[in-house]
This record gives C-alpha cells, structure tokens and sequence, in this order.
C-alpha cells in the first residue's frame, strides 16, 4: 500500500542540515574517511539540534558494523558508535564494580531516554561539551581513545587527553574516533560518584567521578565544572591497613589547584567550585577505609 | 538514496534530501499530527516509534529510514477509535493548548511500568508549558477528571480533545497550500548599526530564490507589534524592514524561496554593509543624559513616546498622600531593591504565519496569534489596505501566554505575499523565539513600605525601572499595569509610584501572563514580608488587615475614585488568605532532608478581571436543523480554555450538550469583532457575549415556540420541550432561521485575587530549594469548569516557579542572547514542578458569565515572592533576585564567596 500520488508531493519544512550535500553511509575503513567539509555523524543527536553551516557532507559511521561492545584480554571495548542505551545494557561483568558508573553517566545525559538509543558514546566523545557524561565516564575509567588516522594507521590517546576544551579535541583531520578502551584495573576498582544541577534532572553544572584501584591509588575525574575532564591521582596512604585513600585535605587541594572553573549559564562557577569541593570531600570519605 | 518504510501501517517510497531528519520528512508527506517545537530534541513534540522504540524525529537522520516502520501518535488511533494513552489524556484532561500532546502520547505509549514509576526521568524529554503536569501525570495513571456532558460549572473536555490526543487538530501549519514558498530571515549581527547597502544579487541568482526582501521594499509607516483594542496605547517606533538595527537579531532582509532550505543558503549569499552605531544596553545607562538614544529618530508625539531623547518609552511619577512624612511617622519601615529576569514564553508552536491572496485578491494570514482582529487591523493600516481586503484567522493555536499578543510574523509574510503574489510561510525557529521575539521585562523595582504599630500600612512606594529593549511594544502597557493592581491590592494612605519604561539595544520585551504584575509583586510581598517581621505580625495576618476589602476605590495614586473598576462580590481576598493559611498548615508532601533548614512563606497578588478602557466581543449562536447549535465568537483558543467553557455556556441555555456544539471561532470573516485573547477574557468578556447570545437564541426559539402553540416549555435536546411535547430544531426552523446575537464590551471591571503559600527546606550545601508543600487559593468566582480551571492554576502556578527558581535568558553586557536553546533555558520539566493543592474562594462577581472572574493570569503573580519568603524564613537571609536559582541561593548563603572572581555577581542586593 502507498500514498496516493497527491500525497507524494513534497511540503518542504526547515531545520534540516541544509549546506549538507552529500550523505555517505560507510561499510568498510576506508570509506570512514571524512573528507574536508565532512563530518563524521553518530547518532545525530546533537548534529542536528543545531544549524550546521559549512557542514556539506556526513560520514555515517553508524553503518561500520563494529561491535557495539566487546570483552578484551585488558578489559572492555566500546565502539564509538555504541549507543548509550547499549552501554548503559551491557551485562553486569563478575568484578567489574566500576560498571556502576555506566548507568550513572548515562544518566548524566540532559537528553532523555529516547536521546539514549540514538546517541553514541563516540560521538558524546568527539562533541568535546564540559557537561559530557561520556568523557567523564571514559577518563574517569582511564579509558583510551582507539583513534584511526587517515593513512589506514591508528593510534591510542588517553581520553584525559583527547578532550582539551570545550568543542576541542586533539582529533585531526580526517581521523576516526573507531573505539574507547576502558582497561581491567580501572573496571575492577571501587566507584562513587557525584553529580550537581541547576535543576532536578538538568545539566549537569559539576559531575566528579571517584576511583579506588586495588593497589589503594584513588583518582578523581572532574568534569563539568572545568572545560575539559580534570583529573587528580594520588597514591594510597601506607597504613596499618594495606593502604588508604589520602587524606581530605590532600584531596580537596589537589582538586582546588585545577583552578579555573567553568562559567557557562549552568552555573556560578564560584558554586561549581565550592561544588566539586565538596563532591571530592564527599568521595574520598565515601571511599575511605575497607578493602579495596 | 530512496528509502520505503512504513508510516502509520502505509508503504512510503520516497528519496530525503541529504542532510534531512524524519520530522521534516514526516510532515512533508502530510503527517502533520508530528509537531515542531524546538527541532533540537529537546521538548519531545515530535516524537514517532521507530520500529516500536520512540525518537525525537526531529534529530533522526532520514538516510537511515530504509526499511523501518514509523508510527505517529495518528497511527496510535484515530478520534472514534483512540489508543488507551489516547483515551486517558482526554479523561485526564492532559493538556491545554495540546501542542506538546502528540510527543507526550507516543512517548508515555511506549513507556514499560518502570518508567510510568519514574515519571519525572521518563518524560524529562517531553516539556509541557502549559499544564504544570499534573493532569500529565493523572493521565498516566488513568485518573478521569472530565465529566461527560457537563454544561456550566461541571468539568467538561476540551471539545478538541479526541483530535488532540490523535493528532488530528490542525494547528496554524497542519495545512497544505500547494506552491508554498518559505520565508528566512537574516538576523543583525550588530546590536546597534545603520543597513547602508544590501547587495541581493548572489542571492537572487541562487536556485529556488524568488524574492529578497530590504527595508527599500517595505512601508516605512511605523507601527508597534504590541496590538491592542486601542492602537494608540502602543509607541508607533517599529518598521517591517528597518534601515536602523536596535537589536542583535532584529530582521535586515528577508528572502523568499520554493524552499525552508533554499531560502536559508541565500541568506548567506546577502551581502550587507552595516555602519556600526554606539549602543546601550544598561536601563539605568539608558536613561541618564548623553546615553545613546536608542530612537533617536523619533518625534515623541508621531510615536507616542514620553522622551526618545532619553530613551524613555513611558514613565509615572505621581503620589498620593505624603509618603515621606507617613515614613518618618512609622513604626516599622522596610526599604529593598528587587531584580527579576528575562523570561521566554516557550510556547511549544513558535510564532508562525502562512499567508496567500484568496480568489478574490484578498491577503488571507492564518496565524498563530491570540488577536487575529487586531492583527488584520494593523496589517490593513501598515499596507494601506481596506479593511476588509484583509482576513486573518487562526488554527488552535499551541499555546501563547501573551506572547501571541503581537505582530511578528505577519507583517513580513504579508510583504511577501503581496510582492510576490504567491503563498508564503514564515515559521519561526525556537532559536528566534529566544533572539527576536520579546520576552518578560526584566525589572528592577525599589519599594518602601511602611506600617503603624498596631500593623496598619500607612505608606507603599514603589520605584520601577524596566528594560523594554530595543522596541516599544508593550512598553507602555505593562509599566503601567505592572504598578497598578501590585500597588492597589493594599489600603493605603499614602502611597508613590515612580516608573520608568526605557529603550535600550537588548532584544525586546514584550506581554507575557500576568502582563509586568508578577515583577512588582515579587518586590512589594518581599517587602511585606519582611515588614511583618519587623512588627512581629504573622505575615497572612498582616495581609488580612491591610488588603482591599469589597467596596474599597481600587486605585494607586489617584485622588478620585476610578469609575470602571470596583471590588464587587464577596471577600475574595480575605477568603484567599484563609484558605492558604489553612491548607498551608497541612502536612509536608515532600519530606524535609535532614539538615536543611525550612520555612514558609505567602504572597497575595491582585489582578484586575479585564485591561481598562473596553475589550470587546461579539457572538452569534444559531440553530441548525440536525438539532446542534453553532457558536460563531472571535476568540482564540490557545489552550486557555476559554472555548470549552463557551460551549458549555451555550448548552446550559440551550438546554444541550457541549459536544452538540459545533463551533466556528477566531476568524475576522466569521464573528462580528473580538479583541482578542488577552488580558484573561475569553470567559469573562467573550464568555459574556457567547451566553448573551445563547440567551437571545433561547428567547427567539421561545417565540418561535409559542407560534407553534407551546408557549410554556424550555430548550432543550436541541429542540423544545413543553407541555407534554417536543419541537425538534426542524419544526422550529420551518419559519426561517434561528439565530442570537450576544456583545460584550467589558467596560465594567472588577478584581480577583491570588494567594500562594509554600514551605520549602534549603540545602545549605548545594542551595536547592526544595518545595515541601506548595497551596494556591484563586478567587475565580463562580467556577464553570473545575478541572480546566485548576489546570490553568497549576499551569500558572508551574510558570512562577520557574521564574522564581530556574528561568532566565541571559543576555551579555553586548546584547547578544546567551540562552537560545531549550537545553541553555531551564524551562520547568516535570521533575522540577512540586504538586500544588489547588483552592478556590467561594465567591461571585455580577460581573462574569453565571458569576465567573477571569482566572488565566493571575496564578503566576504570587508564586515568586512567596518562595522567596520561604527562603528567608529558612535560611534567615533574604534573595532579591530571580531566579533563585542554586548557585545565587548558595552564594546568599556564602557572602565571602560573592568576591571571588567570577562573572557578574548574583542579585543578592
């Protein structure tokens, strides 16, 4: 059954890409490949909330056939293109206690639960936003960016590295973000985490992710409040149990160094500061004590 | 690349355009129950299942459709066959304008029990403005609120409601008008610059291009897109197309093509030479000597502006009493500065008008406004047009709130049409709505109130000073109002009133609910508040000693007693007062976190039933021969509710149901005149004419009768029944029609009061507000439509606390918008609106249809003040700012934070 050829006829509406050109469904590496005036798209969920001028074509990634998430010998591997609700779905992993935070950060999203189905870890990655869960997630877990670069090569960066700023990342052109690394010894680790808003389910204004790896070093990711994730790393404290997280005052100095703090309409920066702070105060007690 | 998928159970073929989302597709194919509201996946209107699961369609890449099954909230069910999410919105009555319904039934249709257990996060993708989500919430659950049949006074359905909840009620675009071209607007980059060449050529050369449109094009007549019954209580100081640029985002040129797209690329192709203008963005700037005089150009008397010379639009300064010496005098006197912020409608149809030349010649506009009469009015006088060369009508129109009470999109759509001699359509982007349409005054009101020792107000003076932006629209009207019924609401002695309405090159304010009230009751109930402290006197007491009792003048600072307006009826007030004190009393809905402190507060607000100096409508109520009853009236329904209760009017005379009512409303060739949708009037001034005329139907159906030889009987069933027998419509029309005319013009006012009460806890660490139990008493009258009635309440209700807690576009000290997204701008989520007991005052004014005052507005006007009077008894420290969002609450409760290095401090003082 089909429209009748009345109904076929056209009424055009706005808010399309409309410098977009050209649509290219990629199936094999190479066609991956954005070319100057691509962009590559992932889910889409951002791409097209807003105009995107001087955007002629789109690389559609989405069609690659990577796996949305496979187990590696070091851990997990998330396909870029891997939609937050397939993360957020993975099945709870023996040991794995970080995997807790999976949800957490999905949640994280401003966007709701049917953003989550369209929306790629890849692509919260590359848009490079303060607010993006997916880059606390991934640099809160050590996680590492599988980059492909142009040449058919590929090379490996640390997400904390990866993102140095709002809408900024170290991606060059014509490279692929192909995947996101996240290694056992941070997947195994003790989680805590906590978020603030200027409204109840808003974006998030501060989002600092806690980790304590078995060998008692306690990380600190902080995102939101800063233009890039922000992290902090300190060894365990030996004591008489086999280490400790350091203290609070080590803690929150470490965080208050970051010193430059976000201003964007989500929020004061002066509150995000004093925010995070608490959150770290917060986090480091949370994970105090007890066997790692 | 083709793609064939299935919509709504049918096979579609069709090739995207690269670079298309599904949302465009799906109503380019005609399915137009999937709705626009903000085309960045923000507000869930547009959501369809795609292979069962929901999307925004609106991001959803077109290219990727091949071989998918898309259902809308048309394939969901249709009016005499509906989804049971269908069904129980209508029960519900789960919604007003019905704009976001479609978005918000497919959604909850694909909801799994967990989700329908956490609502907040499972609709946090769906955004309601004008519900406050109650009755979303009641739908959800299967609550049934409407009663079949009701006439007056009983809770009858929306007569829209089933092809709401299908998508089948067109709104102003849910059309086809074949040939349609599309209208772009080139916004300024330049908050203050002079146009001195626009060079077209590049974009007229480009494909689909058929007219660009510059200021040499258009009228020069100035004009004011605030529109009023009387044009001249607006500043004649706007043009179609200005050579003069006040505001970043003010049109330059326009540019007219077969396509939305097409006319998008060709904007970029204009070449524009500006000459950059000094410019001024401060209101207290802006009317000191030697500021930049933002109109300049302007002769005061031609606009009707008080001095263009100090950019001052409007200003008042007048006194009654002696308010100095009554403050020497005083036993308690409290003096404070409040700020209120920028506040965007978000009505979730944005400005939109369609427009083409009948066969007759005549320039017809179908509009999203709530004044299609005095829109066509306008457009007659701007293009020198007659009268009745002119039609303008509205579809239902997706919500308004004032912000429909202007001339934005029509003026540009008529150029076009009238150039081009085809169809056009100017669709406004949510992004415009931010950046070009006007927004709530932000104001910075200094009041002084002062009081005897035995709590006696015995001085009220306000100081009112408000950025109405770069144009004059509404400028002079909500000055005025905004100090009036804030002020009136107390017996006074002496009283002060300085307000000030001044230009500056910031996007324009403009009419939104509650019309400048909300800002100068938030600074007045503040400062009562703290006046009741200092004389230890319970606040709702001292508001019971000192509010306008039935009887008082209704006047600020007026010696004489004004004539149109009275306080007529019950008590309202008092009755208001008592309710929220009582109900405030109750339990906590929400529990207090240990640790943070809480505390409660009230405010009273007073509005006025009808804006001054007539508002008119007429009604025309005819029998038809199948025993229904048509209703032709003027008014708009933008979700206000206005017409269910019109209807229920006519059926309660008439003796029938309102669904026997087929209604023919807002087009300026159906009713005689209306002035529109505005000032809540659809009840107490359109309502007045609808049953007037119901009335004299019902008269005439009388003597008809009679003439038939059943003289004694009533109407009824559409028919009338006496004596033992039964006229149908037929017998009684074979004699010629049947017909009752009813007018209104809404001279005679009175007023209805507000009272809100809230208790809320404060985390001292993270600065949110937490509401605990939140009680609103309304003094409507006699209420025709309980359930509809209590949804406006909470809608109203749901926008204050917005303004009080979340909302604000931010504007830099350049003028250049901050805020143009729905997901920058914290519009109120389900999560973040506190259930609200909802009161009314039993009272009843001569006044309104059966004893009705209009209750439309008003809800808003108390909410801030009395959240922010439950901030201060919590946390012991007062917030002079709105919104009181988390971080200036906690940077109120961290003062040696205030001086770290920051942006521009919170309004805290």
């Amino acid at each position: 059954m089909g429209y009748t050829p009345d109904t076929q006829v056209l009424f055009p509406q706005a808010m399309d890409l409309v410098d977009v050109r050209d649509v290219r469904v990629a199936r094999t590496r190479p066609q991956t490949v954005p070319l100057p005036g691509e962009v590559v798209l992932g889910g889409g969920t951002w791409l097209f909330s807003e105009p995107q001028p001087g955007v002629h074509g789109l690389v559609d990634v989405t069609t690659a056939g990577w796996e949305p998430w496979t187990r590696t010998p070091d851990g997990l591997r998330v396909a870029a293109t891997c939609t937050l609700a397939e993360l957020a779905a993975i099945p709870a992993q023996p040991g794995w206690s970080a995997q807790s935070l999976f949800g957490t950060a999905v949640d994280a999203l401003l966007g709701s639960w049917k953003i989550h189905r369209v929306a790629t870890v890849g692509g919260n990655l590359c848009l490079a936003l303060p607010a993006g869960p997916m880059i606390a997630l991934a640099a809160a877990l050590d996680g590492t960016a599988l980059v492909w670069t142009p040449d058919g090569g590929e090379r490996r960066v640390p997400v904390l590295d990866l993102v140095t700023g709002v809408r900024r990342t170290t991606l060059r052109a014509g490279e692929v973000l192909r995947a996101v690394d996240l290694p056992e010894h941070a997947l195994t680790a003790r989680v805590a985490s906590r978020r603030a808003s200027l409204s109840a389910l808003g974006r998030s204004a501060a989002f600092v992710l806690a980790r304590r790896d078995a060998d008692g070093t306690f990380v600190l990711t902080v995102t939101a409040s800063t233009d890039r994730p922000r992290q902090v790393r300190l060894p365990g404290v030996p004591t008489d149990v086999p280490t400790d997280v350091p203290t609070a005052a080590d803690v929150v100095d470490a965080v208050d160094a970051i010193g430059d703090w976000y201003d964007d309409p989500h929020g004061d920066p002066r509150w995000r500061r004093a925010t995070t702070l608490r959150f770290a105060r917060e986090l480091r007690d949370e994970l105090a004590g007890g066997a790692a | 690349m083709r793609v064939r998928l299935e919509i709504d159970g049918r096979t579609v073929d069709v090739e995207p355009r690269p670079g298309q989302v599904l949302r465009t597709l799906l109503r380019e194919l005609g399915v137009h129950g999937v709705k626009k509201g903000c085309d960045a996946g923000d507000c869930g209107a547009c959501t369809v299942l795609l292979d069962g699961a929901p999307v925004h369609s609106c991001l959803y890449p077109a290219h990727r459709l091949d071989g998918t099954a898309v259902t809308t909230v048309e394939g969901l069910g249709t009016p005499d066959d509906l989804h049971p999410v269908q069904r129980a919105f209508v029960d519900a009555a789960g919604f007003q304008c019905g704009f976001c319904t479609a978005g918000m039934v497919v959604t909850v249709a694909a909801m799994d029990d967990a989700q329908r257990a956490d609502l907040p996060r499972a609709l946090k993708g769906n955004i309601c403005r004008c519900t406050g989500y109650r009755s979303v919430v009641d739908a959800v659950h299967g609550t049934v609120n409407v009663e079949p049949d009701a006439t007056a006074g009983g809770s009858a359905a929306a007569p829209a409601a089933t092809r709401v909840v299908t998508g089948r009620e067109p709104y102003t675009l849910d059309v086809r008008t074949p040939d349609l071209l599309h209208l772009a607007v080139l916004g300024s980059p330049h908050a203050s610059a002079r146009v001195v060449s626009v060079d077209a050529r590049a974009a007229l050369a480009l494909p689909g291009v058929r007219a660009v449109l510059t200021h040499a094009d258009a009228p020069a007549t100035l004009f004011s897109t605030g529109r009023h019954q009387n044009r001249l209580e607006d500043p004649d100081d706007t043009r179609v197309l200005d050579p003069v640029l006040r505001f970043r985002g003010q049109r330059v040129a326009a540019v007219v093509a077969d396509s939305p797209a097409e006319a998008e690329r060709a904007l970029a192709a204009l070449v524009v030479e500006y000459a950059v203008l000094p410019a001024v963005h401060d209101p207290e700037q802006a009317r000191r000597p030697g500021a930049w005089a933002v109109h300049g150009d302007k002769d005061a008397a031609t606009s009707r502006l008080v001095d263009p010379g100090r950019n001052t639009v409007a200003e008042l300064h007048a006194e009654r009493g002696d308010v100095s010496a009554a403050v020497a005098r005083a036993a308690a006197v409290v003096t404070g500065t409040w700020t209120t912020a920028r506040v965007s409608h978000v009505a979730l149809e944005t400005h939109a008008t369609r427009g083409w030349l009948d066969a007759d010649g005549r320039l017809v506009l179908r509009t999203s406004s709530q004044v299609p009469y005095l829109v066509r009015d306008e457009i007659a006088r701007v293009f020198d047009l007659d009268r009745e060369r002119v039609r303008v009508f509205t579809a239902r129109v997706g919500g308004g709130f004032g912000g429909k009470q202007e001339l934005l999109t029509e003026d540009l759509v008529a150029l076009a049409v009238l150039r081009t001699g085809r169809a056009v359509q100017y669709e406004m982007s949510r992004e415009d709505e931010f950046t070009r349409a006007p927004l709530r005054h932000p104001m910075r009101v200094r009041v002084t109130v002062a009081a005897d020792a035995g709590g006696t107000l015995t001085a009220l003076a306000v100081d009112q000073l408000m950025d109405t932006g770069a144009y004059g629209n509404h400028g002079v009207g909500v000055m005025y109002h905004s100090v009036h019924e804030s002020v009136a609401v107390y017996r006074c002695a002496n009283v002060r009133v300085d307000a000030q309405s001044v230009y500056t090159n910031n996007p324009p304010s403009g009419a939104f609910r509650g019309y400048g009230l909300g800002q100068v009751t938030f600074a007045v109930e503040s400062a009562m508040d703290d006046l009741a402290r200092a004389l230890g006197i319970d606040p709702v007491e001292l508001r019971r000693r000192n509010v306008l009792r039935p009887g008082d003048p209704v006047r600020t600072v007026e010696e004489h007693v004004p004539a149109d307006i009275t306080y007529d009826g019950e008590h309202g007030a008092g009755a208001c007062l008592d309710l929220v004190a009582d109900a405030l009393a109750g339990p906590d809905d929400v529990p207090a976190p240990p640790g943070w402190p809480a505390g409660q507060g009230v405010a009273l607000a007073m509005i006025a039933t009808i804006p001054p100096r007539g508002h008119f409508a007429d009604a025309v109520v005819r029998l038809l021969p199948d025993g229904t009853v048509e209703l032709e009236v003027g008014t708009a329904d933008f979700g206000s509710g206005s017409t269910t209760v019109h209807a229920q009017l006519v059926a309660q005379v008439l003796g029938t149901v309102p669904g026997r009512v087929r209604i023919r409303q807002s087009d300026t060739d159906v009713a005689g005149f209306d002035t529109g949708a505005y000032g809540s009037t659809g009840v107490v001034v359109a309502g007045r004419a609808v049953h007037a005329a119901a009335t004299a139907l019902a008269a005439t159906v009388r003597e008809r009768a009679a003439g038939l030889g059943v003289p004694d009987g009533v109407p009824a069933d559409g028919g009338w029944r006496g004596e033992g027998r039964f006229l149908t419509a037929a017998d009684l029309l074979a004699a010629g029609p049947l017909e009752g005319r009813g007018h209104h013009d809404g001279r005679q006012r009175t007023v209805a009061f507000n009272v809100h009460g809230v208790r809320v806890a404060v985390d001292p660490d993270s600065g949110e507000v937490r509401v605990l139990r939140s009680v609103h008493a309304a003094d409507a009258g006699v209420v025709l439509n309980p359930e509809q009635l209590r949804g406006q309440v909470e809608g109203g209700v749901a926008q204050g606390f917005g303004s009080a807690l979340l909302e604000e576009v931010r504007v830099d000290d350049a003028g250049r918008v901050t805020t143009s997204t729905l997901r920058a701008y914290r519009v109120p989520r389900l999560a973040d609106v506190p259930l609200t007991h909802v009161l009314f005052a039993p009272t009843h004014s001569d006044l309104g249809p059966l004893g009705a005052k209009s209750m439309s507005e008003a809800p808003y006007n108390p909410v801030a003040p009395a959240v922010a009077n439950a901030v201060r008894d919590a946390v012991g420290v007062r917030p002079y700012g709105l919104p009181m969002t988390r971080d200036r609450v906690w940077l109120l409760l961290h003062p040696e934070e205030a001086g770290r290095a920051s942006r521009a401090p919170g309004p805290t003082g």
